[in-house]
């Protein structure tokens, strides 16, 4: 009887560079949480760390470890369906290696920065060194650049692979969206005094990001993932992507101007923005039509249940967390009073989580079985409580955190805008609101409930497989007139 | 093979995809254009940095059914009147320094950054500030020394001691002022401004 030990020698170049990449988002990962659950007990201890870290650091740290995580997550990803997809090894396997240290070197000192300078004068040079102070791309200059740089070599090592290899329709659109991906980035490399042109151009790397190109990127992930898993048909798969980049796009374009609605921009894109951003919905509701309708019919029989698990809780949290809570609030006429509120925080905490983290949740449980040479993971994976409980944890943690904030939300809806109209007298007045208060304990309560969910995520991404001798599950796919090449990916 | 539908035919959505996608693009490019001309400084909707040379006020306009800012009589920040040029670079001075004290991680600016301070869209105009007069001199105090000027209206929360210098301090209110008289299409509603002026 052999048991399945972890073997990296087994793996192609590119799914050895994805290793580092996932090892490097979890710990990010745990880093988001822990910041998280600091700031989270900031709003209702607010001496904790006061004048050592401040919210605002602690906040910042929060969302980059998360940004970074996700890209590092999705890097990964790519790099180890690459050689599958393409069927041809990654053509700089050690410029995939190089980029990943300076990657990673380059947010230790970030973070390093942001800990410990925290802030500096008001001049240029504190843009370039220390924090741009703009949500989300507070990265310094430096590192924006050194961003952009790595970028354009993944970019380089993902299109030369696939020239060399074969093309896929995953892979043609991939291909475009990194393009997307890397080029929108740069509208958010430069300083401007006007904070009408400043936000106009972050959004464009905001929204354009996470709305568009980060969503058919995982879209191509989920097509390919489906495969993988379940032996769904490429051509079914294929189609399905191709419906989604077009309702993504011709909704998520134009949507962003559901954040043009109070920054200075003109009136017209209060009708642009509430139209297109009330459709950006329908490419989700289609996601999960689609993965729903391939695992039941091939009888949720998979290789890899906790991936597949991960999958489905991919297309639900998406369409949940970006579409009916995107939904919720992006009409203007009830923007204009959510707008800024906790109300974003809800949605924030339950899109990104649903849409991204998921689903590279679920890559990676893909790449711990083939590590641990194809082991079984499917029904019956001895300590198969674990992965149970970390999906039910996270899951129950993050929407728990997402209704708490809602909650909160609204009072401040209420309490500070309609009522209050906005007044410093009238935002603290919802931020003492009984109903607001109790959000936020709410929310921390379920902040631990996440926290616990990812300590038993990290635990049995460790350990699942390792005491089994069974091999893979075989698929059989049942589709002898499919000339896709389904079963030789499954052979790989 | 061939016997599939239009509607579920890879082929029709791939085109279907690459056209949607590049008419959206153009769009979105051509809206920009536009968009990007009607917010540089000095138009009607972002007023130019010597703005803060006059009183702002936030008005109810009926025809647009919102409050709208209103650009009064003289009224010169800190009592000297600026230049276009001096007056840009003073609040490049406090949109650098908003920045550099990653003030938006905190504090919303146009309803955008983070949720645990107030938004500073109308700071310039809350009531808080008490009276137009003794207004700068308490927007200073507070930006030299918010620890020591700390109103937490309740909350326990303070804004921290963030190393302020006096010019910068002084940039930030003008960034702010200049700030209040952007058309934000009345964003926030319902806002109630400080009393101004004798009218």
């Amino acid at each position: 009887m052999q048991l399945h030990a972890f073997n990296y020698s087994a793996l192609n170049s590119g799914q050895k560079v994805a290793v580092k990449y996932f090892m490097a988002a979890m710990v990010l990962f745990a880093a988001q949480i822990a910041f998280g659950i600091i700031a989270g007990l900031q709003f209702i201890f607010p001496d904790l760390f006061f004048g050592v870290l401040d919210f605002s650091v602690v906040r910042m740290v929060h969302i980059n470890a998360m940004i970074v995580w996700m890209l590092f997550g999705f890097l990964g990803s790519v790099y180890w369906l690459i050689e599958d997809e393409s069927g041809a090894e990654l053509v700089g396997a050690k410029l995939a290696n190089f980029t990943f240290w300076i990657f990673l070197l380059a947010v230790t000192i970030v973070v390093l920065v942001y800990l410990f300078v925290q802030i500096g004068p008001g001049k240029i040079e504190s843009i370039w060194f220390i924090n741009e102070g703009r949500e989300y791309i507070e990265a310094p200059r430096w590192a924006d650049i050194g961003i952009v740089a790595c970028m354009l070599v993944f970019f380089y090592n993902t299109a030369a692979t696939f020239l060399k290899g074969k093309w896929s329709g995953i892979s043609g659109v991939l291909v475009l969206d990194l393009i997307a991906l890397a080029g929108l980035y740069m509208a958010g490399m430069f300083y401007v005094t006007n904070i009408s042109v400043d936000q106009h151009w972050w959004w464009w790397v905001i929204h354009l990001w996470v709305e568009a190109t980060w969503e058919v990127l995982v879209g191509c992930v989920m097509a390919w993932g489906l495969i993988k898993t379940l032996g769904a048909r490429r051509k079914i798969v294929t189609t399905w992507l191709y419906i989604e980049v077009a309702l993504m796009f011709g909704s998520g374009i134009l949507g962003l101007g559901h954040h043009y609605f109070w920054i200075g921009t003109p009136e017209y894109w209060l009708t642009i923005g509430g139209f297109f951003s009330a459709l950006e919905p329908i490419p989700l509701v289609a996601m999960v039509v689609h993965s729903v309708y391939d695992a039941g019919s091939h009888g949720f029989k998979s290789t890899n249940h906790p991936a597949l698990a991960w999958l489905i809780a991919h297309a639900f949290g998406n369409f949940l967390g970006g579409g009916v809570w995107g939904f919720m609030h992006t009409l203007p006429q009830i923007n204009l009073y959510t707008h800024g509120t906790q109300w974003t925080a809800s949605h924030g905490h339950l899109a990104f989580f649903g849409a991204y983290a998921t689903i590279i949740i679920a890559v990676i449980y893909i790449a711990i079985q083939r590590a641990r040479g194809d082991v079984w993971m499917s029904s019956d994976i001895a300590g198969g409580w674990r992965w149970k409980w970390a999906l039910g944890l996270l899951n129950a943690g993050v929407m728990g955190m997402t209704m708490a904030l809602l909650v909160s939300g609204y009072e401040q809806a209420f309490t500070e805008r309609a009522l209050g109209g906005s007044t410093w007298t009238a935002y603290f007045a919802a931020q003492n609101a009984a109903w607001f208060v109790q959000g936020m304990n709410w929310r921390a309560i379920f902040g631990f409930v996440t926290a616990a969910g990812l300590v038993l995520l990290l635990w049995d991404m460790m350990v699942i497989g390792r005491g089994d001798s069974r091999d893979i599950q075989e698929l059989n796919t049942g589709h002898a007139d499919d000339n896709s090449d389904t079963g030789a990916i499954l052979a790989t | 093979m061939n016997t599939d539908p239009w509607w579920s035919s890879e082929n029709f959505w791939r085109k279907s995809a690459i056209f949607v996608t590049a008419f959206m693009a153009l769009i979105l490019i051509g809206l920009t254009f536009h968009t990007v001309s009607v917010i540089v400084a000095g138009t009607e909707r972002v007023p130019a940095y010597a703005v803060i040379n006059n009183r702002i006020d936030y008005v109810f306009n009926k025809e647009r059914n919102f409050q709208v800012p209103k650009i009064g009589a003289e009224a010169p920040l800190f009592g000297k009147k600026l230049t276009e040029s001096e007056a840009y670079d003073l609040v490049t001075l406090g949109k650098l320094t908003v920045q550099s004290k990653n003030c938006m991680n905190c504090h919303t600016m146009l309803g955008n950054g983070a949720y645990y301070a107030p938004d500073l869209t109308k700071a310039w105009l809350d009531p808080g500030w008490g009276t137009e007069a003794s207004r700068e001199q308490l927007m200073t105090n507070f930006l030299l020394d918010p620890v020591g000027n700390a109103r937490t209206y309740g909350s326990g929360r303070r804004m921290p001691n963030l190393n302020i210098t006096e010019p910068e301090a002084k940039g930030i209110i003008a960034f702010l002022k200049w700030m209040s008289s952007i058309d934000t299409n009345g964003f926030p509603a319902n806002f109630d401004p400080i009393k101004q002026g004798e009218e």
